[in-house]
């Protein structure tokens, strides 16, 4: 069987493979080029989320990369829990109840918070949003959008040995 | 463009032509829903612990859309059960038709034709999609009453009038087909032409000619043109991915209107669900309430005004541009095609975002699958709460500028030139750029 990548090469012309590889190293370029942290002192940061039916408030918190984070969580009906995506942290408040938990910000980016605890029928979506510094991921995706359009104009763009026959 | 027609390989061509396959699928399917109808009905009110929610909105929605569009097409409309029993009435037989069915076997009325009453039917479920997608209950009575409203109109009108033009489910698998790899085509234009009798016509409960068929949107590969076909001369062919979205080819306005609906939900479903925003799910929650009046008029505004508004100031913009003389009419219809990658890559991604971290809910479920307790396969336990992990999010993005890059491709080819593609492709990229903000924003 021949190698996918052969397959592909037969498939384009010589110009079109290279701009195909241009744009696919640009992209993982994009994707994975180490991106700078602004870099702020590390401050202790105490924070109360009051949960209730299907909800957290405030349901998006910022703090800074390296910070030392308290959550307070505050059930206000049922019982809540708390998990954050990426970081090993969960807590659970009984109904009336405070529960508390301290966490360092060590990742950068975007972390969804999830209800880890049975609540009703909106359970499975009563998030929050954590950012720790910059989200260099949207970023990212914002960048290869543009390069996506990029392609897009350069895969239909007519070749100029074409162009030229037309012309004559 | 290359084409692999799929009956030139013995065995496939002999399961494809044999019912007893896609009869067992169907059953099999069938079985299924039955048991998600009882469960949605008598299991447990806790939607993440029911057979229903997590086998119908979890499981299934995401096969869905992750592997039966993508990669067959209609396929999943060939084994789904809902319109198994009314054909098994019309026709007068389980397997094949014996020519004492029943039923009135009326035409649907020509002003109801198209993707209006599919594109109605998407929008009530964006609407009401809070409740729908978390009770198990109203999950089960919503199933039992499409299968009723199927037998129903399969006893009055004639093919399969639900799957054509009222399931919302056929109109999202319909309009998406378009970018899928498979088709169901004739062999030979001069074959069908020359021969009177059009067996493949009158045995497609779809309704359609494989002679006309120019779109992969309305064939629900069923198979029966190739079964019928005394001439053997329809293929299934597996094509280029998009295929159906270009210059030439025929589409109408109630494509576009679909579209946008289809694009207006997948926004507000990945605001809803997906979002931090606990107010908005409370609204969108709570069905009749003040909060929820104001969400639906939200929705519908955005659905039905601002986002159809700025389609046809595009395309508008876009007819200007361009020398040739087309109606503004004909140009929203003909620009319905770039609306197909947008949205299919938007609804993957959104599900790519959804599946990953609630796929920890399936395996219980199995075990329990009425949330009474049972465990009985070894797998009941705490349904774990799931992550997102960076690779999710780092393949959302992907599939959203692989998105963007096809559906510009498709404007440009559909257009003039890179000038007359503007507009739609500014169209196509804002909206791009607010499915990324909700997913990773």
């Amino acid at each position: 069987m021949q190698p996918i990548l052969a397959k592909i090469k037969a498939a384009l012309s010589p110009r079109q493979f290279l701009w195909g590889a241009v744009f696919a190293a640009v992209a993982v370029l994009i994707m994975f080029m180490p991106l700078p942290q602004r870099q702020t002192a590390p401050m202790q940061r105490t924070i109360r989320i009051d949960a209730s039916r299907f909800q957290f408030m405030p349901g998006e918190i910022q703090v800074n990369p390296g910070d030392k984070v308290t959550i307070e969580l505050v059930s206000h009906d049922v019982v809540h829990g708390f998990s954050l995506d990426n970081y090993n942290f969960t807590l659970r408040a009984e109904p009336g109840q405070t529960a508390s938990g301290t966490f360092i910000a060590s990742q950068a980016g975007v972390f969804r918070f999830r209800c880890s605890i049975t609540c009703g029928n909106l359970h499975p979506f009563m998030i929050g949003k954590l950012s720790v510094g910059t989200n260099w991921l949207l970023w990212r995706g914002i960048a290869l959008i543009g390069l996506a359009l990029a392609a897009a104009f350069f895969s239909l763009r007519p070749a100029r040995s074409r162009i030229a026959q037309g012309s004559r | 463009m290359t084409r692999f027609d799929l009956t030139r390989l013995p065995r496939v061509n002999a399961v494809l032509r044999n019912r007893w396959p896609q009869f067992l699928l169907r059953a099999i399917t069938l079985a299924g829903f039955a048991f998600t109808i009882l469960a949605g009905l008598f299991g447990s009110i806790v939607g993440s612990h029911n057979f229903a929610i997590i086998f119908v909105w979890i499981a299934w929605w995401t096969a869905l859309k992750l592997f039966f569009i993508p990669f067959g097409g209609r396929s999943w409309c060939s084994i789904c059960p809902i319109p198994m029993a009314g054909e098994w009435l019309q026709r007068g037989g389980m397997l094949e038709p014996s020519g004492k069915g029943m039923g009135l076997k009326k035409r649907w009325p020509r002003f109801l034709r198209g993707n209006w009453l599919q594109a109605f039917g998407f929008l009530m479920i964006g609407l009401f999609s809070a409740v729908t997608l978390t009770s198990a209950k109203i999950t089960g009575i919503v199933l039992l009453a499409i299968i009723l409203l199927s037998l129903v109109l399969s006893l009055i009108f004639e093919r399969r009038p639900f799957c054509n033009y009222l399931c919302p489910i056929g109109g999202f698998t319909g309009l998406y087909a378009q970018a899928g790899p498979v088709e169901v085509r004739v062999k030979e234009a001069e074959v069908c032409a020359a021969h009177s009798e059009k067996l493949c016509y009158e045995a497609c409960p779809w309704g359609q000619y494989p002679l006309a068929l120019k779109s992969s949107a309305n064939c629900g590969l069923c198979m029966e043109c190739l079964r019928v076909c005394p001439k053997d001369n329809i293929v299934v062919n597996l094509r280029p991915w998009g295929s159906d979205l270009q210059a030439g080819t025929r589409h109408n306005m109630s494509e576009a209107f679909l579209g946008l609906v289809m694009l207006a939900s997948a926004l507000v479903d990945s605001a809803v669900f997906l979002g931090p925003w606990g107010g908005l799910k409370m609204a969108a929650y709570t069905i009749g309430s003040r909060e929820w009046f104001v969400f639906a008029g939200i929705f519908l505004v955005s659905a039905l005004g601002l986002l159809p508004g700025a389609y046809a100031l595009c395309v508008s913009w876009t007819n200007r541009l361009g020398k040739k003389q087309r109606s503004l009419r004909e140009a929203l219809a003909q620009y319905s095609q770039t609306l197909v990658p947008l949205g299919l890559m938007a609804w993957i991604a959104f599900t790519v975002s959804f599946a990953f971290v609630k796929f920890t809910y399936v395996l219980p479920v199995i075990s329990d699958p009425l949330g009474w307790g049972w465990n009985l396969l070894g797998l009941h336990q705490a349904a774990g709460v799931g992550q997102a992990s960076p690779f999710s999010l780092f393949l959302q993005i992907v599939i959203l500028a692989v998105g963007l890059f096809w559906t510009a491709r498709v404007n440009r080819r559909i257009s003039e030139s890179w000038r007359q593609a503007a507009p739609m492709i500014v169209f196509s990229s804002l909206f791009s750029l607010a499915m990324l903000w909700l997913l990773v924003g």
